[in-house]
């Protein structure tokens, strides 16, 4: 047995100003939970690939004279198959119960958590909540990630529970690959800009979908004379991560509740980077390229946007590999996600003003303490929809 | 501990969108969450014994503040952590035997028991 094939403890998760305070079996069931999933992803995971090659293709093949020709035919299929069915029984039932261990723990000291944010967020003029803003039908139509009242649910007005229950289970559901302060995307961005653009300093940057602030606070903190804007439809999520930020030393990013389909306020070219992380695929057909459109029209020219996904369904993406990249979609509550990577990023953000020589794709891999947390696993043992690696698509928009 | 909220019964909410059904019979995907659940605790369950435990040999006795409080060090850590991914493995050996009979072409033992008769 090696040190990478057991998760980090969750006692080496940071704490926060407000982070929930684990008991010691709340921590020791995140502990639990973290080695589950490494282990059906990891272990069980490619018995999904042998049953479909072994029996589900070659009875499909009998039955139709012909080989399966998208993803859905795939996974048709599939959940007709005894080991998949229960793999993903399996792998369901650990997302339930990390959504079940996150909110007994913070729920339970739900009190003392809204104190404790109201300290960081009273009279702050970096926290902007307002109530006029709708939740999108992309985000209430059901509760992603299983979350039960997802992004924007409250126990009581005005709470921070959904923000701190999606922060404190993180940890569990990737088994710590995304570090101590599960904001190894964010600082993998500002690896990344280093070595792209040595000595860049954005003027302003906006972050859309931010929720808790996992990866835009990195940003905050690596140009702290700067401003960074940081916007969702969710008021929970911002409460938390305002305070959060707040108690980390992020004092230069402003949390505003707005939705990225129509960013008005801002004026063309008001911002020199804008980025999104893992959010394009939790928003809907119609609102992806209004938010492309926006983010396009408000990035000045020079300026650099970002999106950083699970890798795109292209047409040389095997379709048993696009199934399984799919689970997510159907079994844990993200409804825009089988249809968003089936999309052609690059042609969208064509068509929200760029022009083709203006794109790049890069790989970003999760930056962490590897020490402690491990690294991204990625090719045969990855956990699809949860690796801690991601694609970036972006554009530097030409210098007027 | 919050005290307006029944945080026990909101713990349990269910996540607005209907659930998948993994088994013809509904009772299967319960007992499995159920099982899974058991099987959870029994882990939380060793996992504060080994604390108790490495409190005892470290100090000779203990207030069970220091459970709570108890953070292992890296190499305690990884002990733990084995012994949970040992824990679970033991328990979905099934699931891990049918992924090798997945890898492997196997005549029923009927078959090799006729062989055998007659050879």
């Amino acid at each position: 047995m090696r040190r990478e094939d057991v998760a980090p403890p969750y006692t080496a998760v940071a704490r926060h100003g407000v982070f929930p305070t684990p008991s010691h079996d709340e921590a020791a069931r995140f502990n639990y939970l973290a080695n589950f999933n490494k282990y059906v992803s990891g272990v069980l995971g490619q018995g999904n690939a042998l049953a479909y090659e072994r029996r589900v293709k070659p009875a499909f093949v009998k039955e139709q004279g012909r080989e399966p020709q998208d993803r859905f035919e795939i996974r048709a299929a599939m959940n007709r198959d005894p080991y998949h069915r229960f793999w993903s029984a399996l792998k369901r039932n650990s997302m339930e119960m990390r959504q079940q261990n996150g909110r007994s723990m913070v729920l339970r000291q739900l009190d003392e958590l809204d104190a404790r944010a109201r300290q960081y967020n009273e009279g702050r003029e970096t926290l902007e909540l307002d109530r006029a803003v709708e939740t999108p039908r992309y985000q209430a139509a059901v509760d992603i990630h299983c979350m039960p009242g997802s992004y924007h649910g409250e126990e009581r007005p005005g709470d921070v529970s959904a923000g701190a229950n999606y922060d404190c289970g993180i940890f569990a559901t990737t088994a710590g690959g995304l570090g101590a302060l599960s904001d190894g995307g964010g600082q993998a961005l500002v690896e990344w800009v280093r070595k792209e653009r040595p000595g860049w300093e954005p003027r302003r940057v906006l972050d859309i979908g931010v929720t808790v602030g996992h990866n835009a606070v990195p940003l905050a903190l690596a140009f702290p004379d700067r401003e960074v804007v940081a916007i969702d439809t969710a008021a929970p999520v911002l409460r938390y991560g305002h305070a959060r930020a707040q108690s980390l030393g992020a004092r230069n990013i402003r949390f505003v509740q707005m939705n990225a389909e129509d960013l008005s306020r801002f004026p063309d070219g008001h911002f020199d980077w804008v980025q999104t992380t893992m959010f394009l695929h939790e928003t809907s057909g119609k609102a992806l390229p209004r938010i492309l459109a926006e983010l396009h029209r408000v990035l000045a020219p020079g300026g650099l946007m970002l999106h950083l996904e699970q890798p795109q369904y292209s047409e040389g993406m095997p379709l048993y590999e696009q199934f399984i990249r799919d689970w997510d979609a159907f079994n844990n509550n993200e409804p825009f996600w089988s249809a968003m990577h089936a999309l052609d990023l690059k042609q969208e953000m064509v068509r929200s003003g760029f022009a083709e020589s203006d794109l790049f794709t890069t790989g970003v891999v999760a930056v962490v303490d590897e020490t402690i947390f491990p690294k991204a696993n990625t090719g045969g043992q990855e956990d699809h929809g949860r690796a801690a690696a991601w694609h970036a698509y972006g554009a530097w928009k030409q210098a007027a | 501990m919050t005290e307006e909220l029944d945080w026990v019964l909101r713990a349990n909410a269910k996540a607005k969108g209907k659930r998948p059904q993994y088994f013809d019979d509904p009772a299967l995907d319960r007992l499995l969450s159920i099982t899974m659940a058991l099987a959870g605790e029994v882990s939380v369950l060793r996992e504060r014994l080994d604390t108790v435990e490495r409190l005892l040999e470290a100090k000779g006795a203990l207030r069970r503040e220091d459970i709570e409080t108890y953070a292992p060090d890296r190499d305690a850590a990884f002990e733990r952590g084995a012994r949970t991914r040992e824990y679970i493995a033991r328990v979905l050996r099934g699931v891990q035997q049918d992924l090798e009979a997945l890898q492997q072409t196997e005549p029923p033992v009927e078959q090799v028991s006729r062989e055998l008769r007659d050879s």
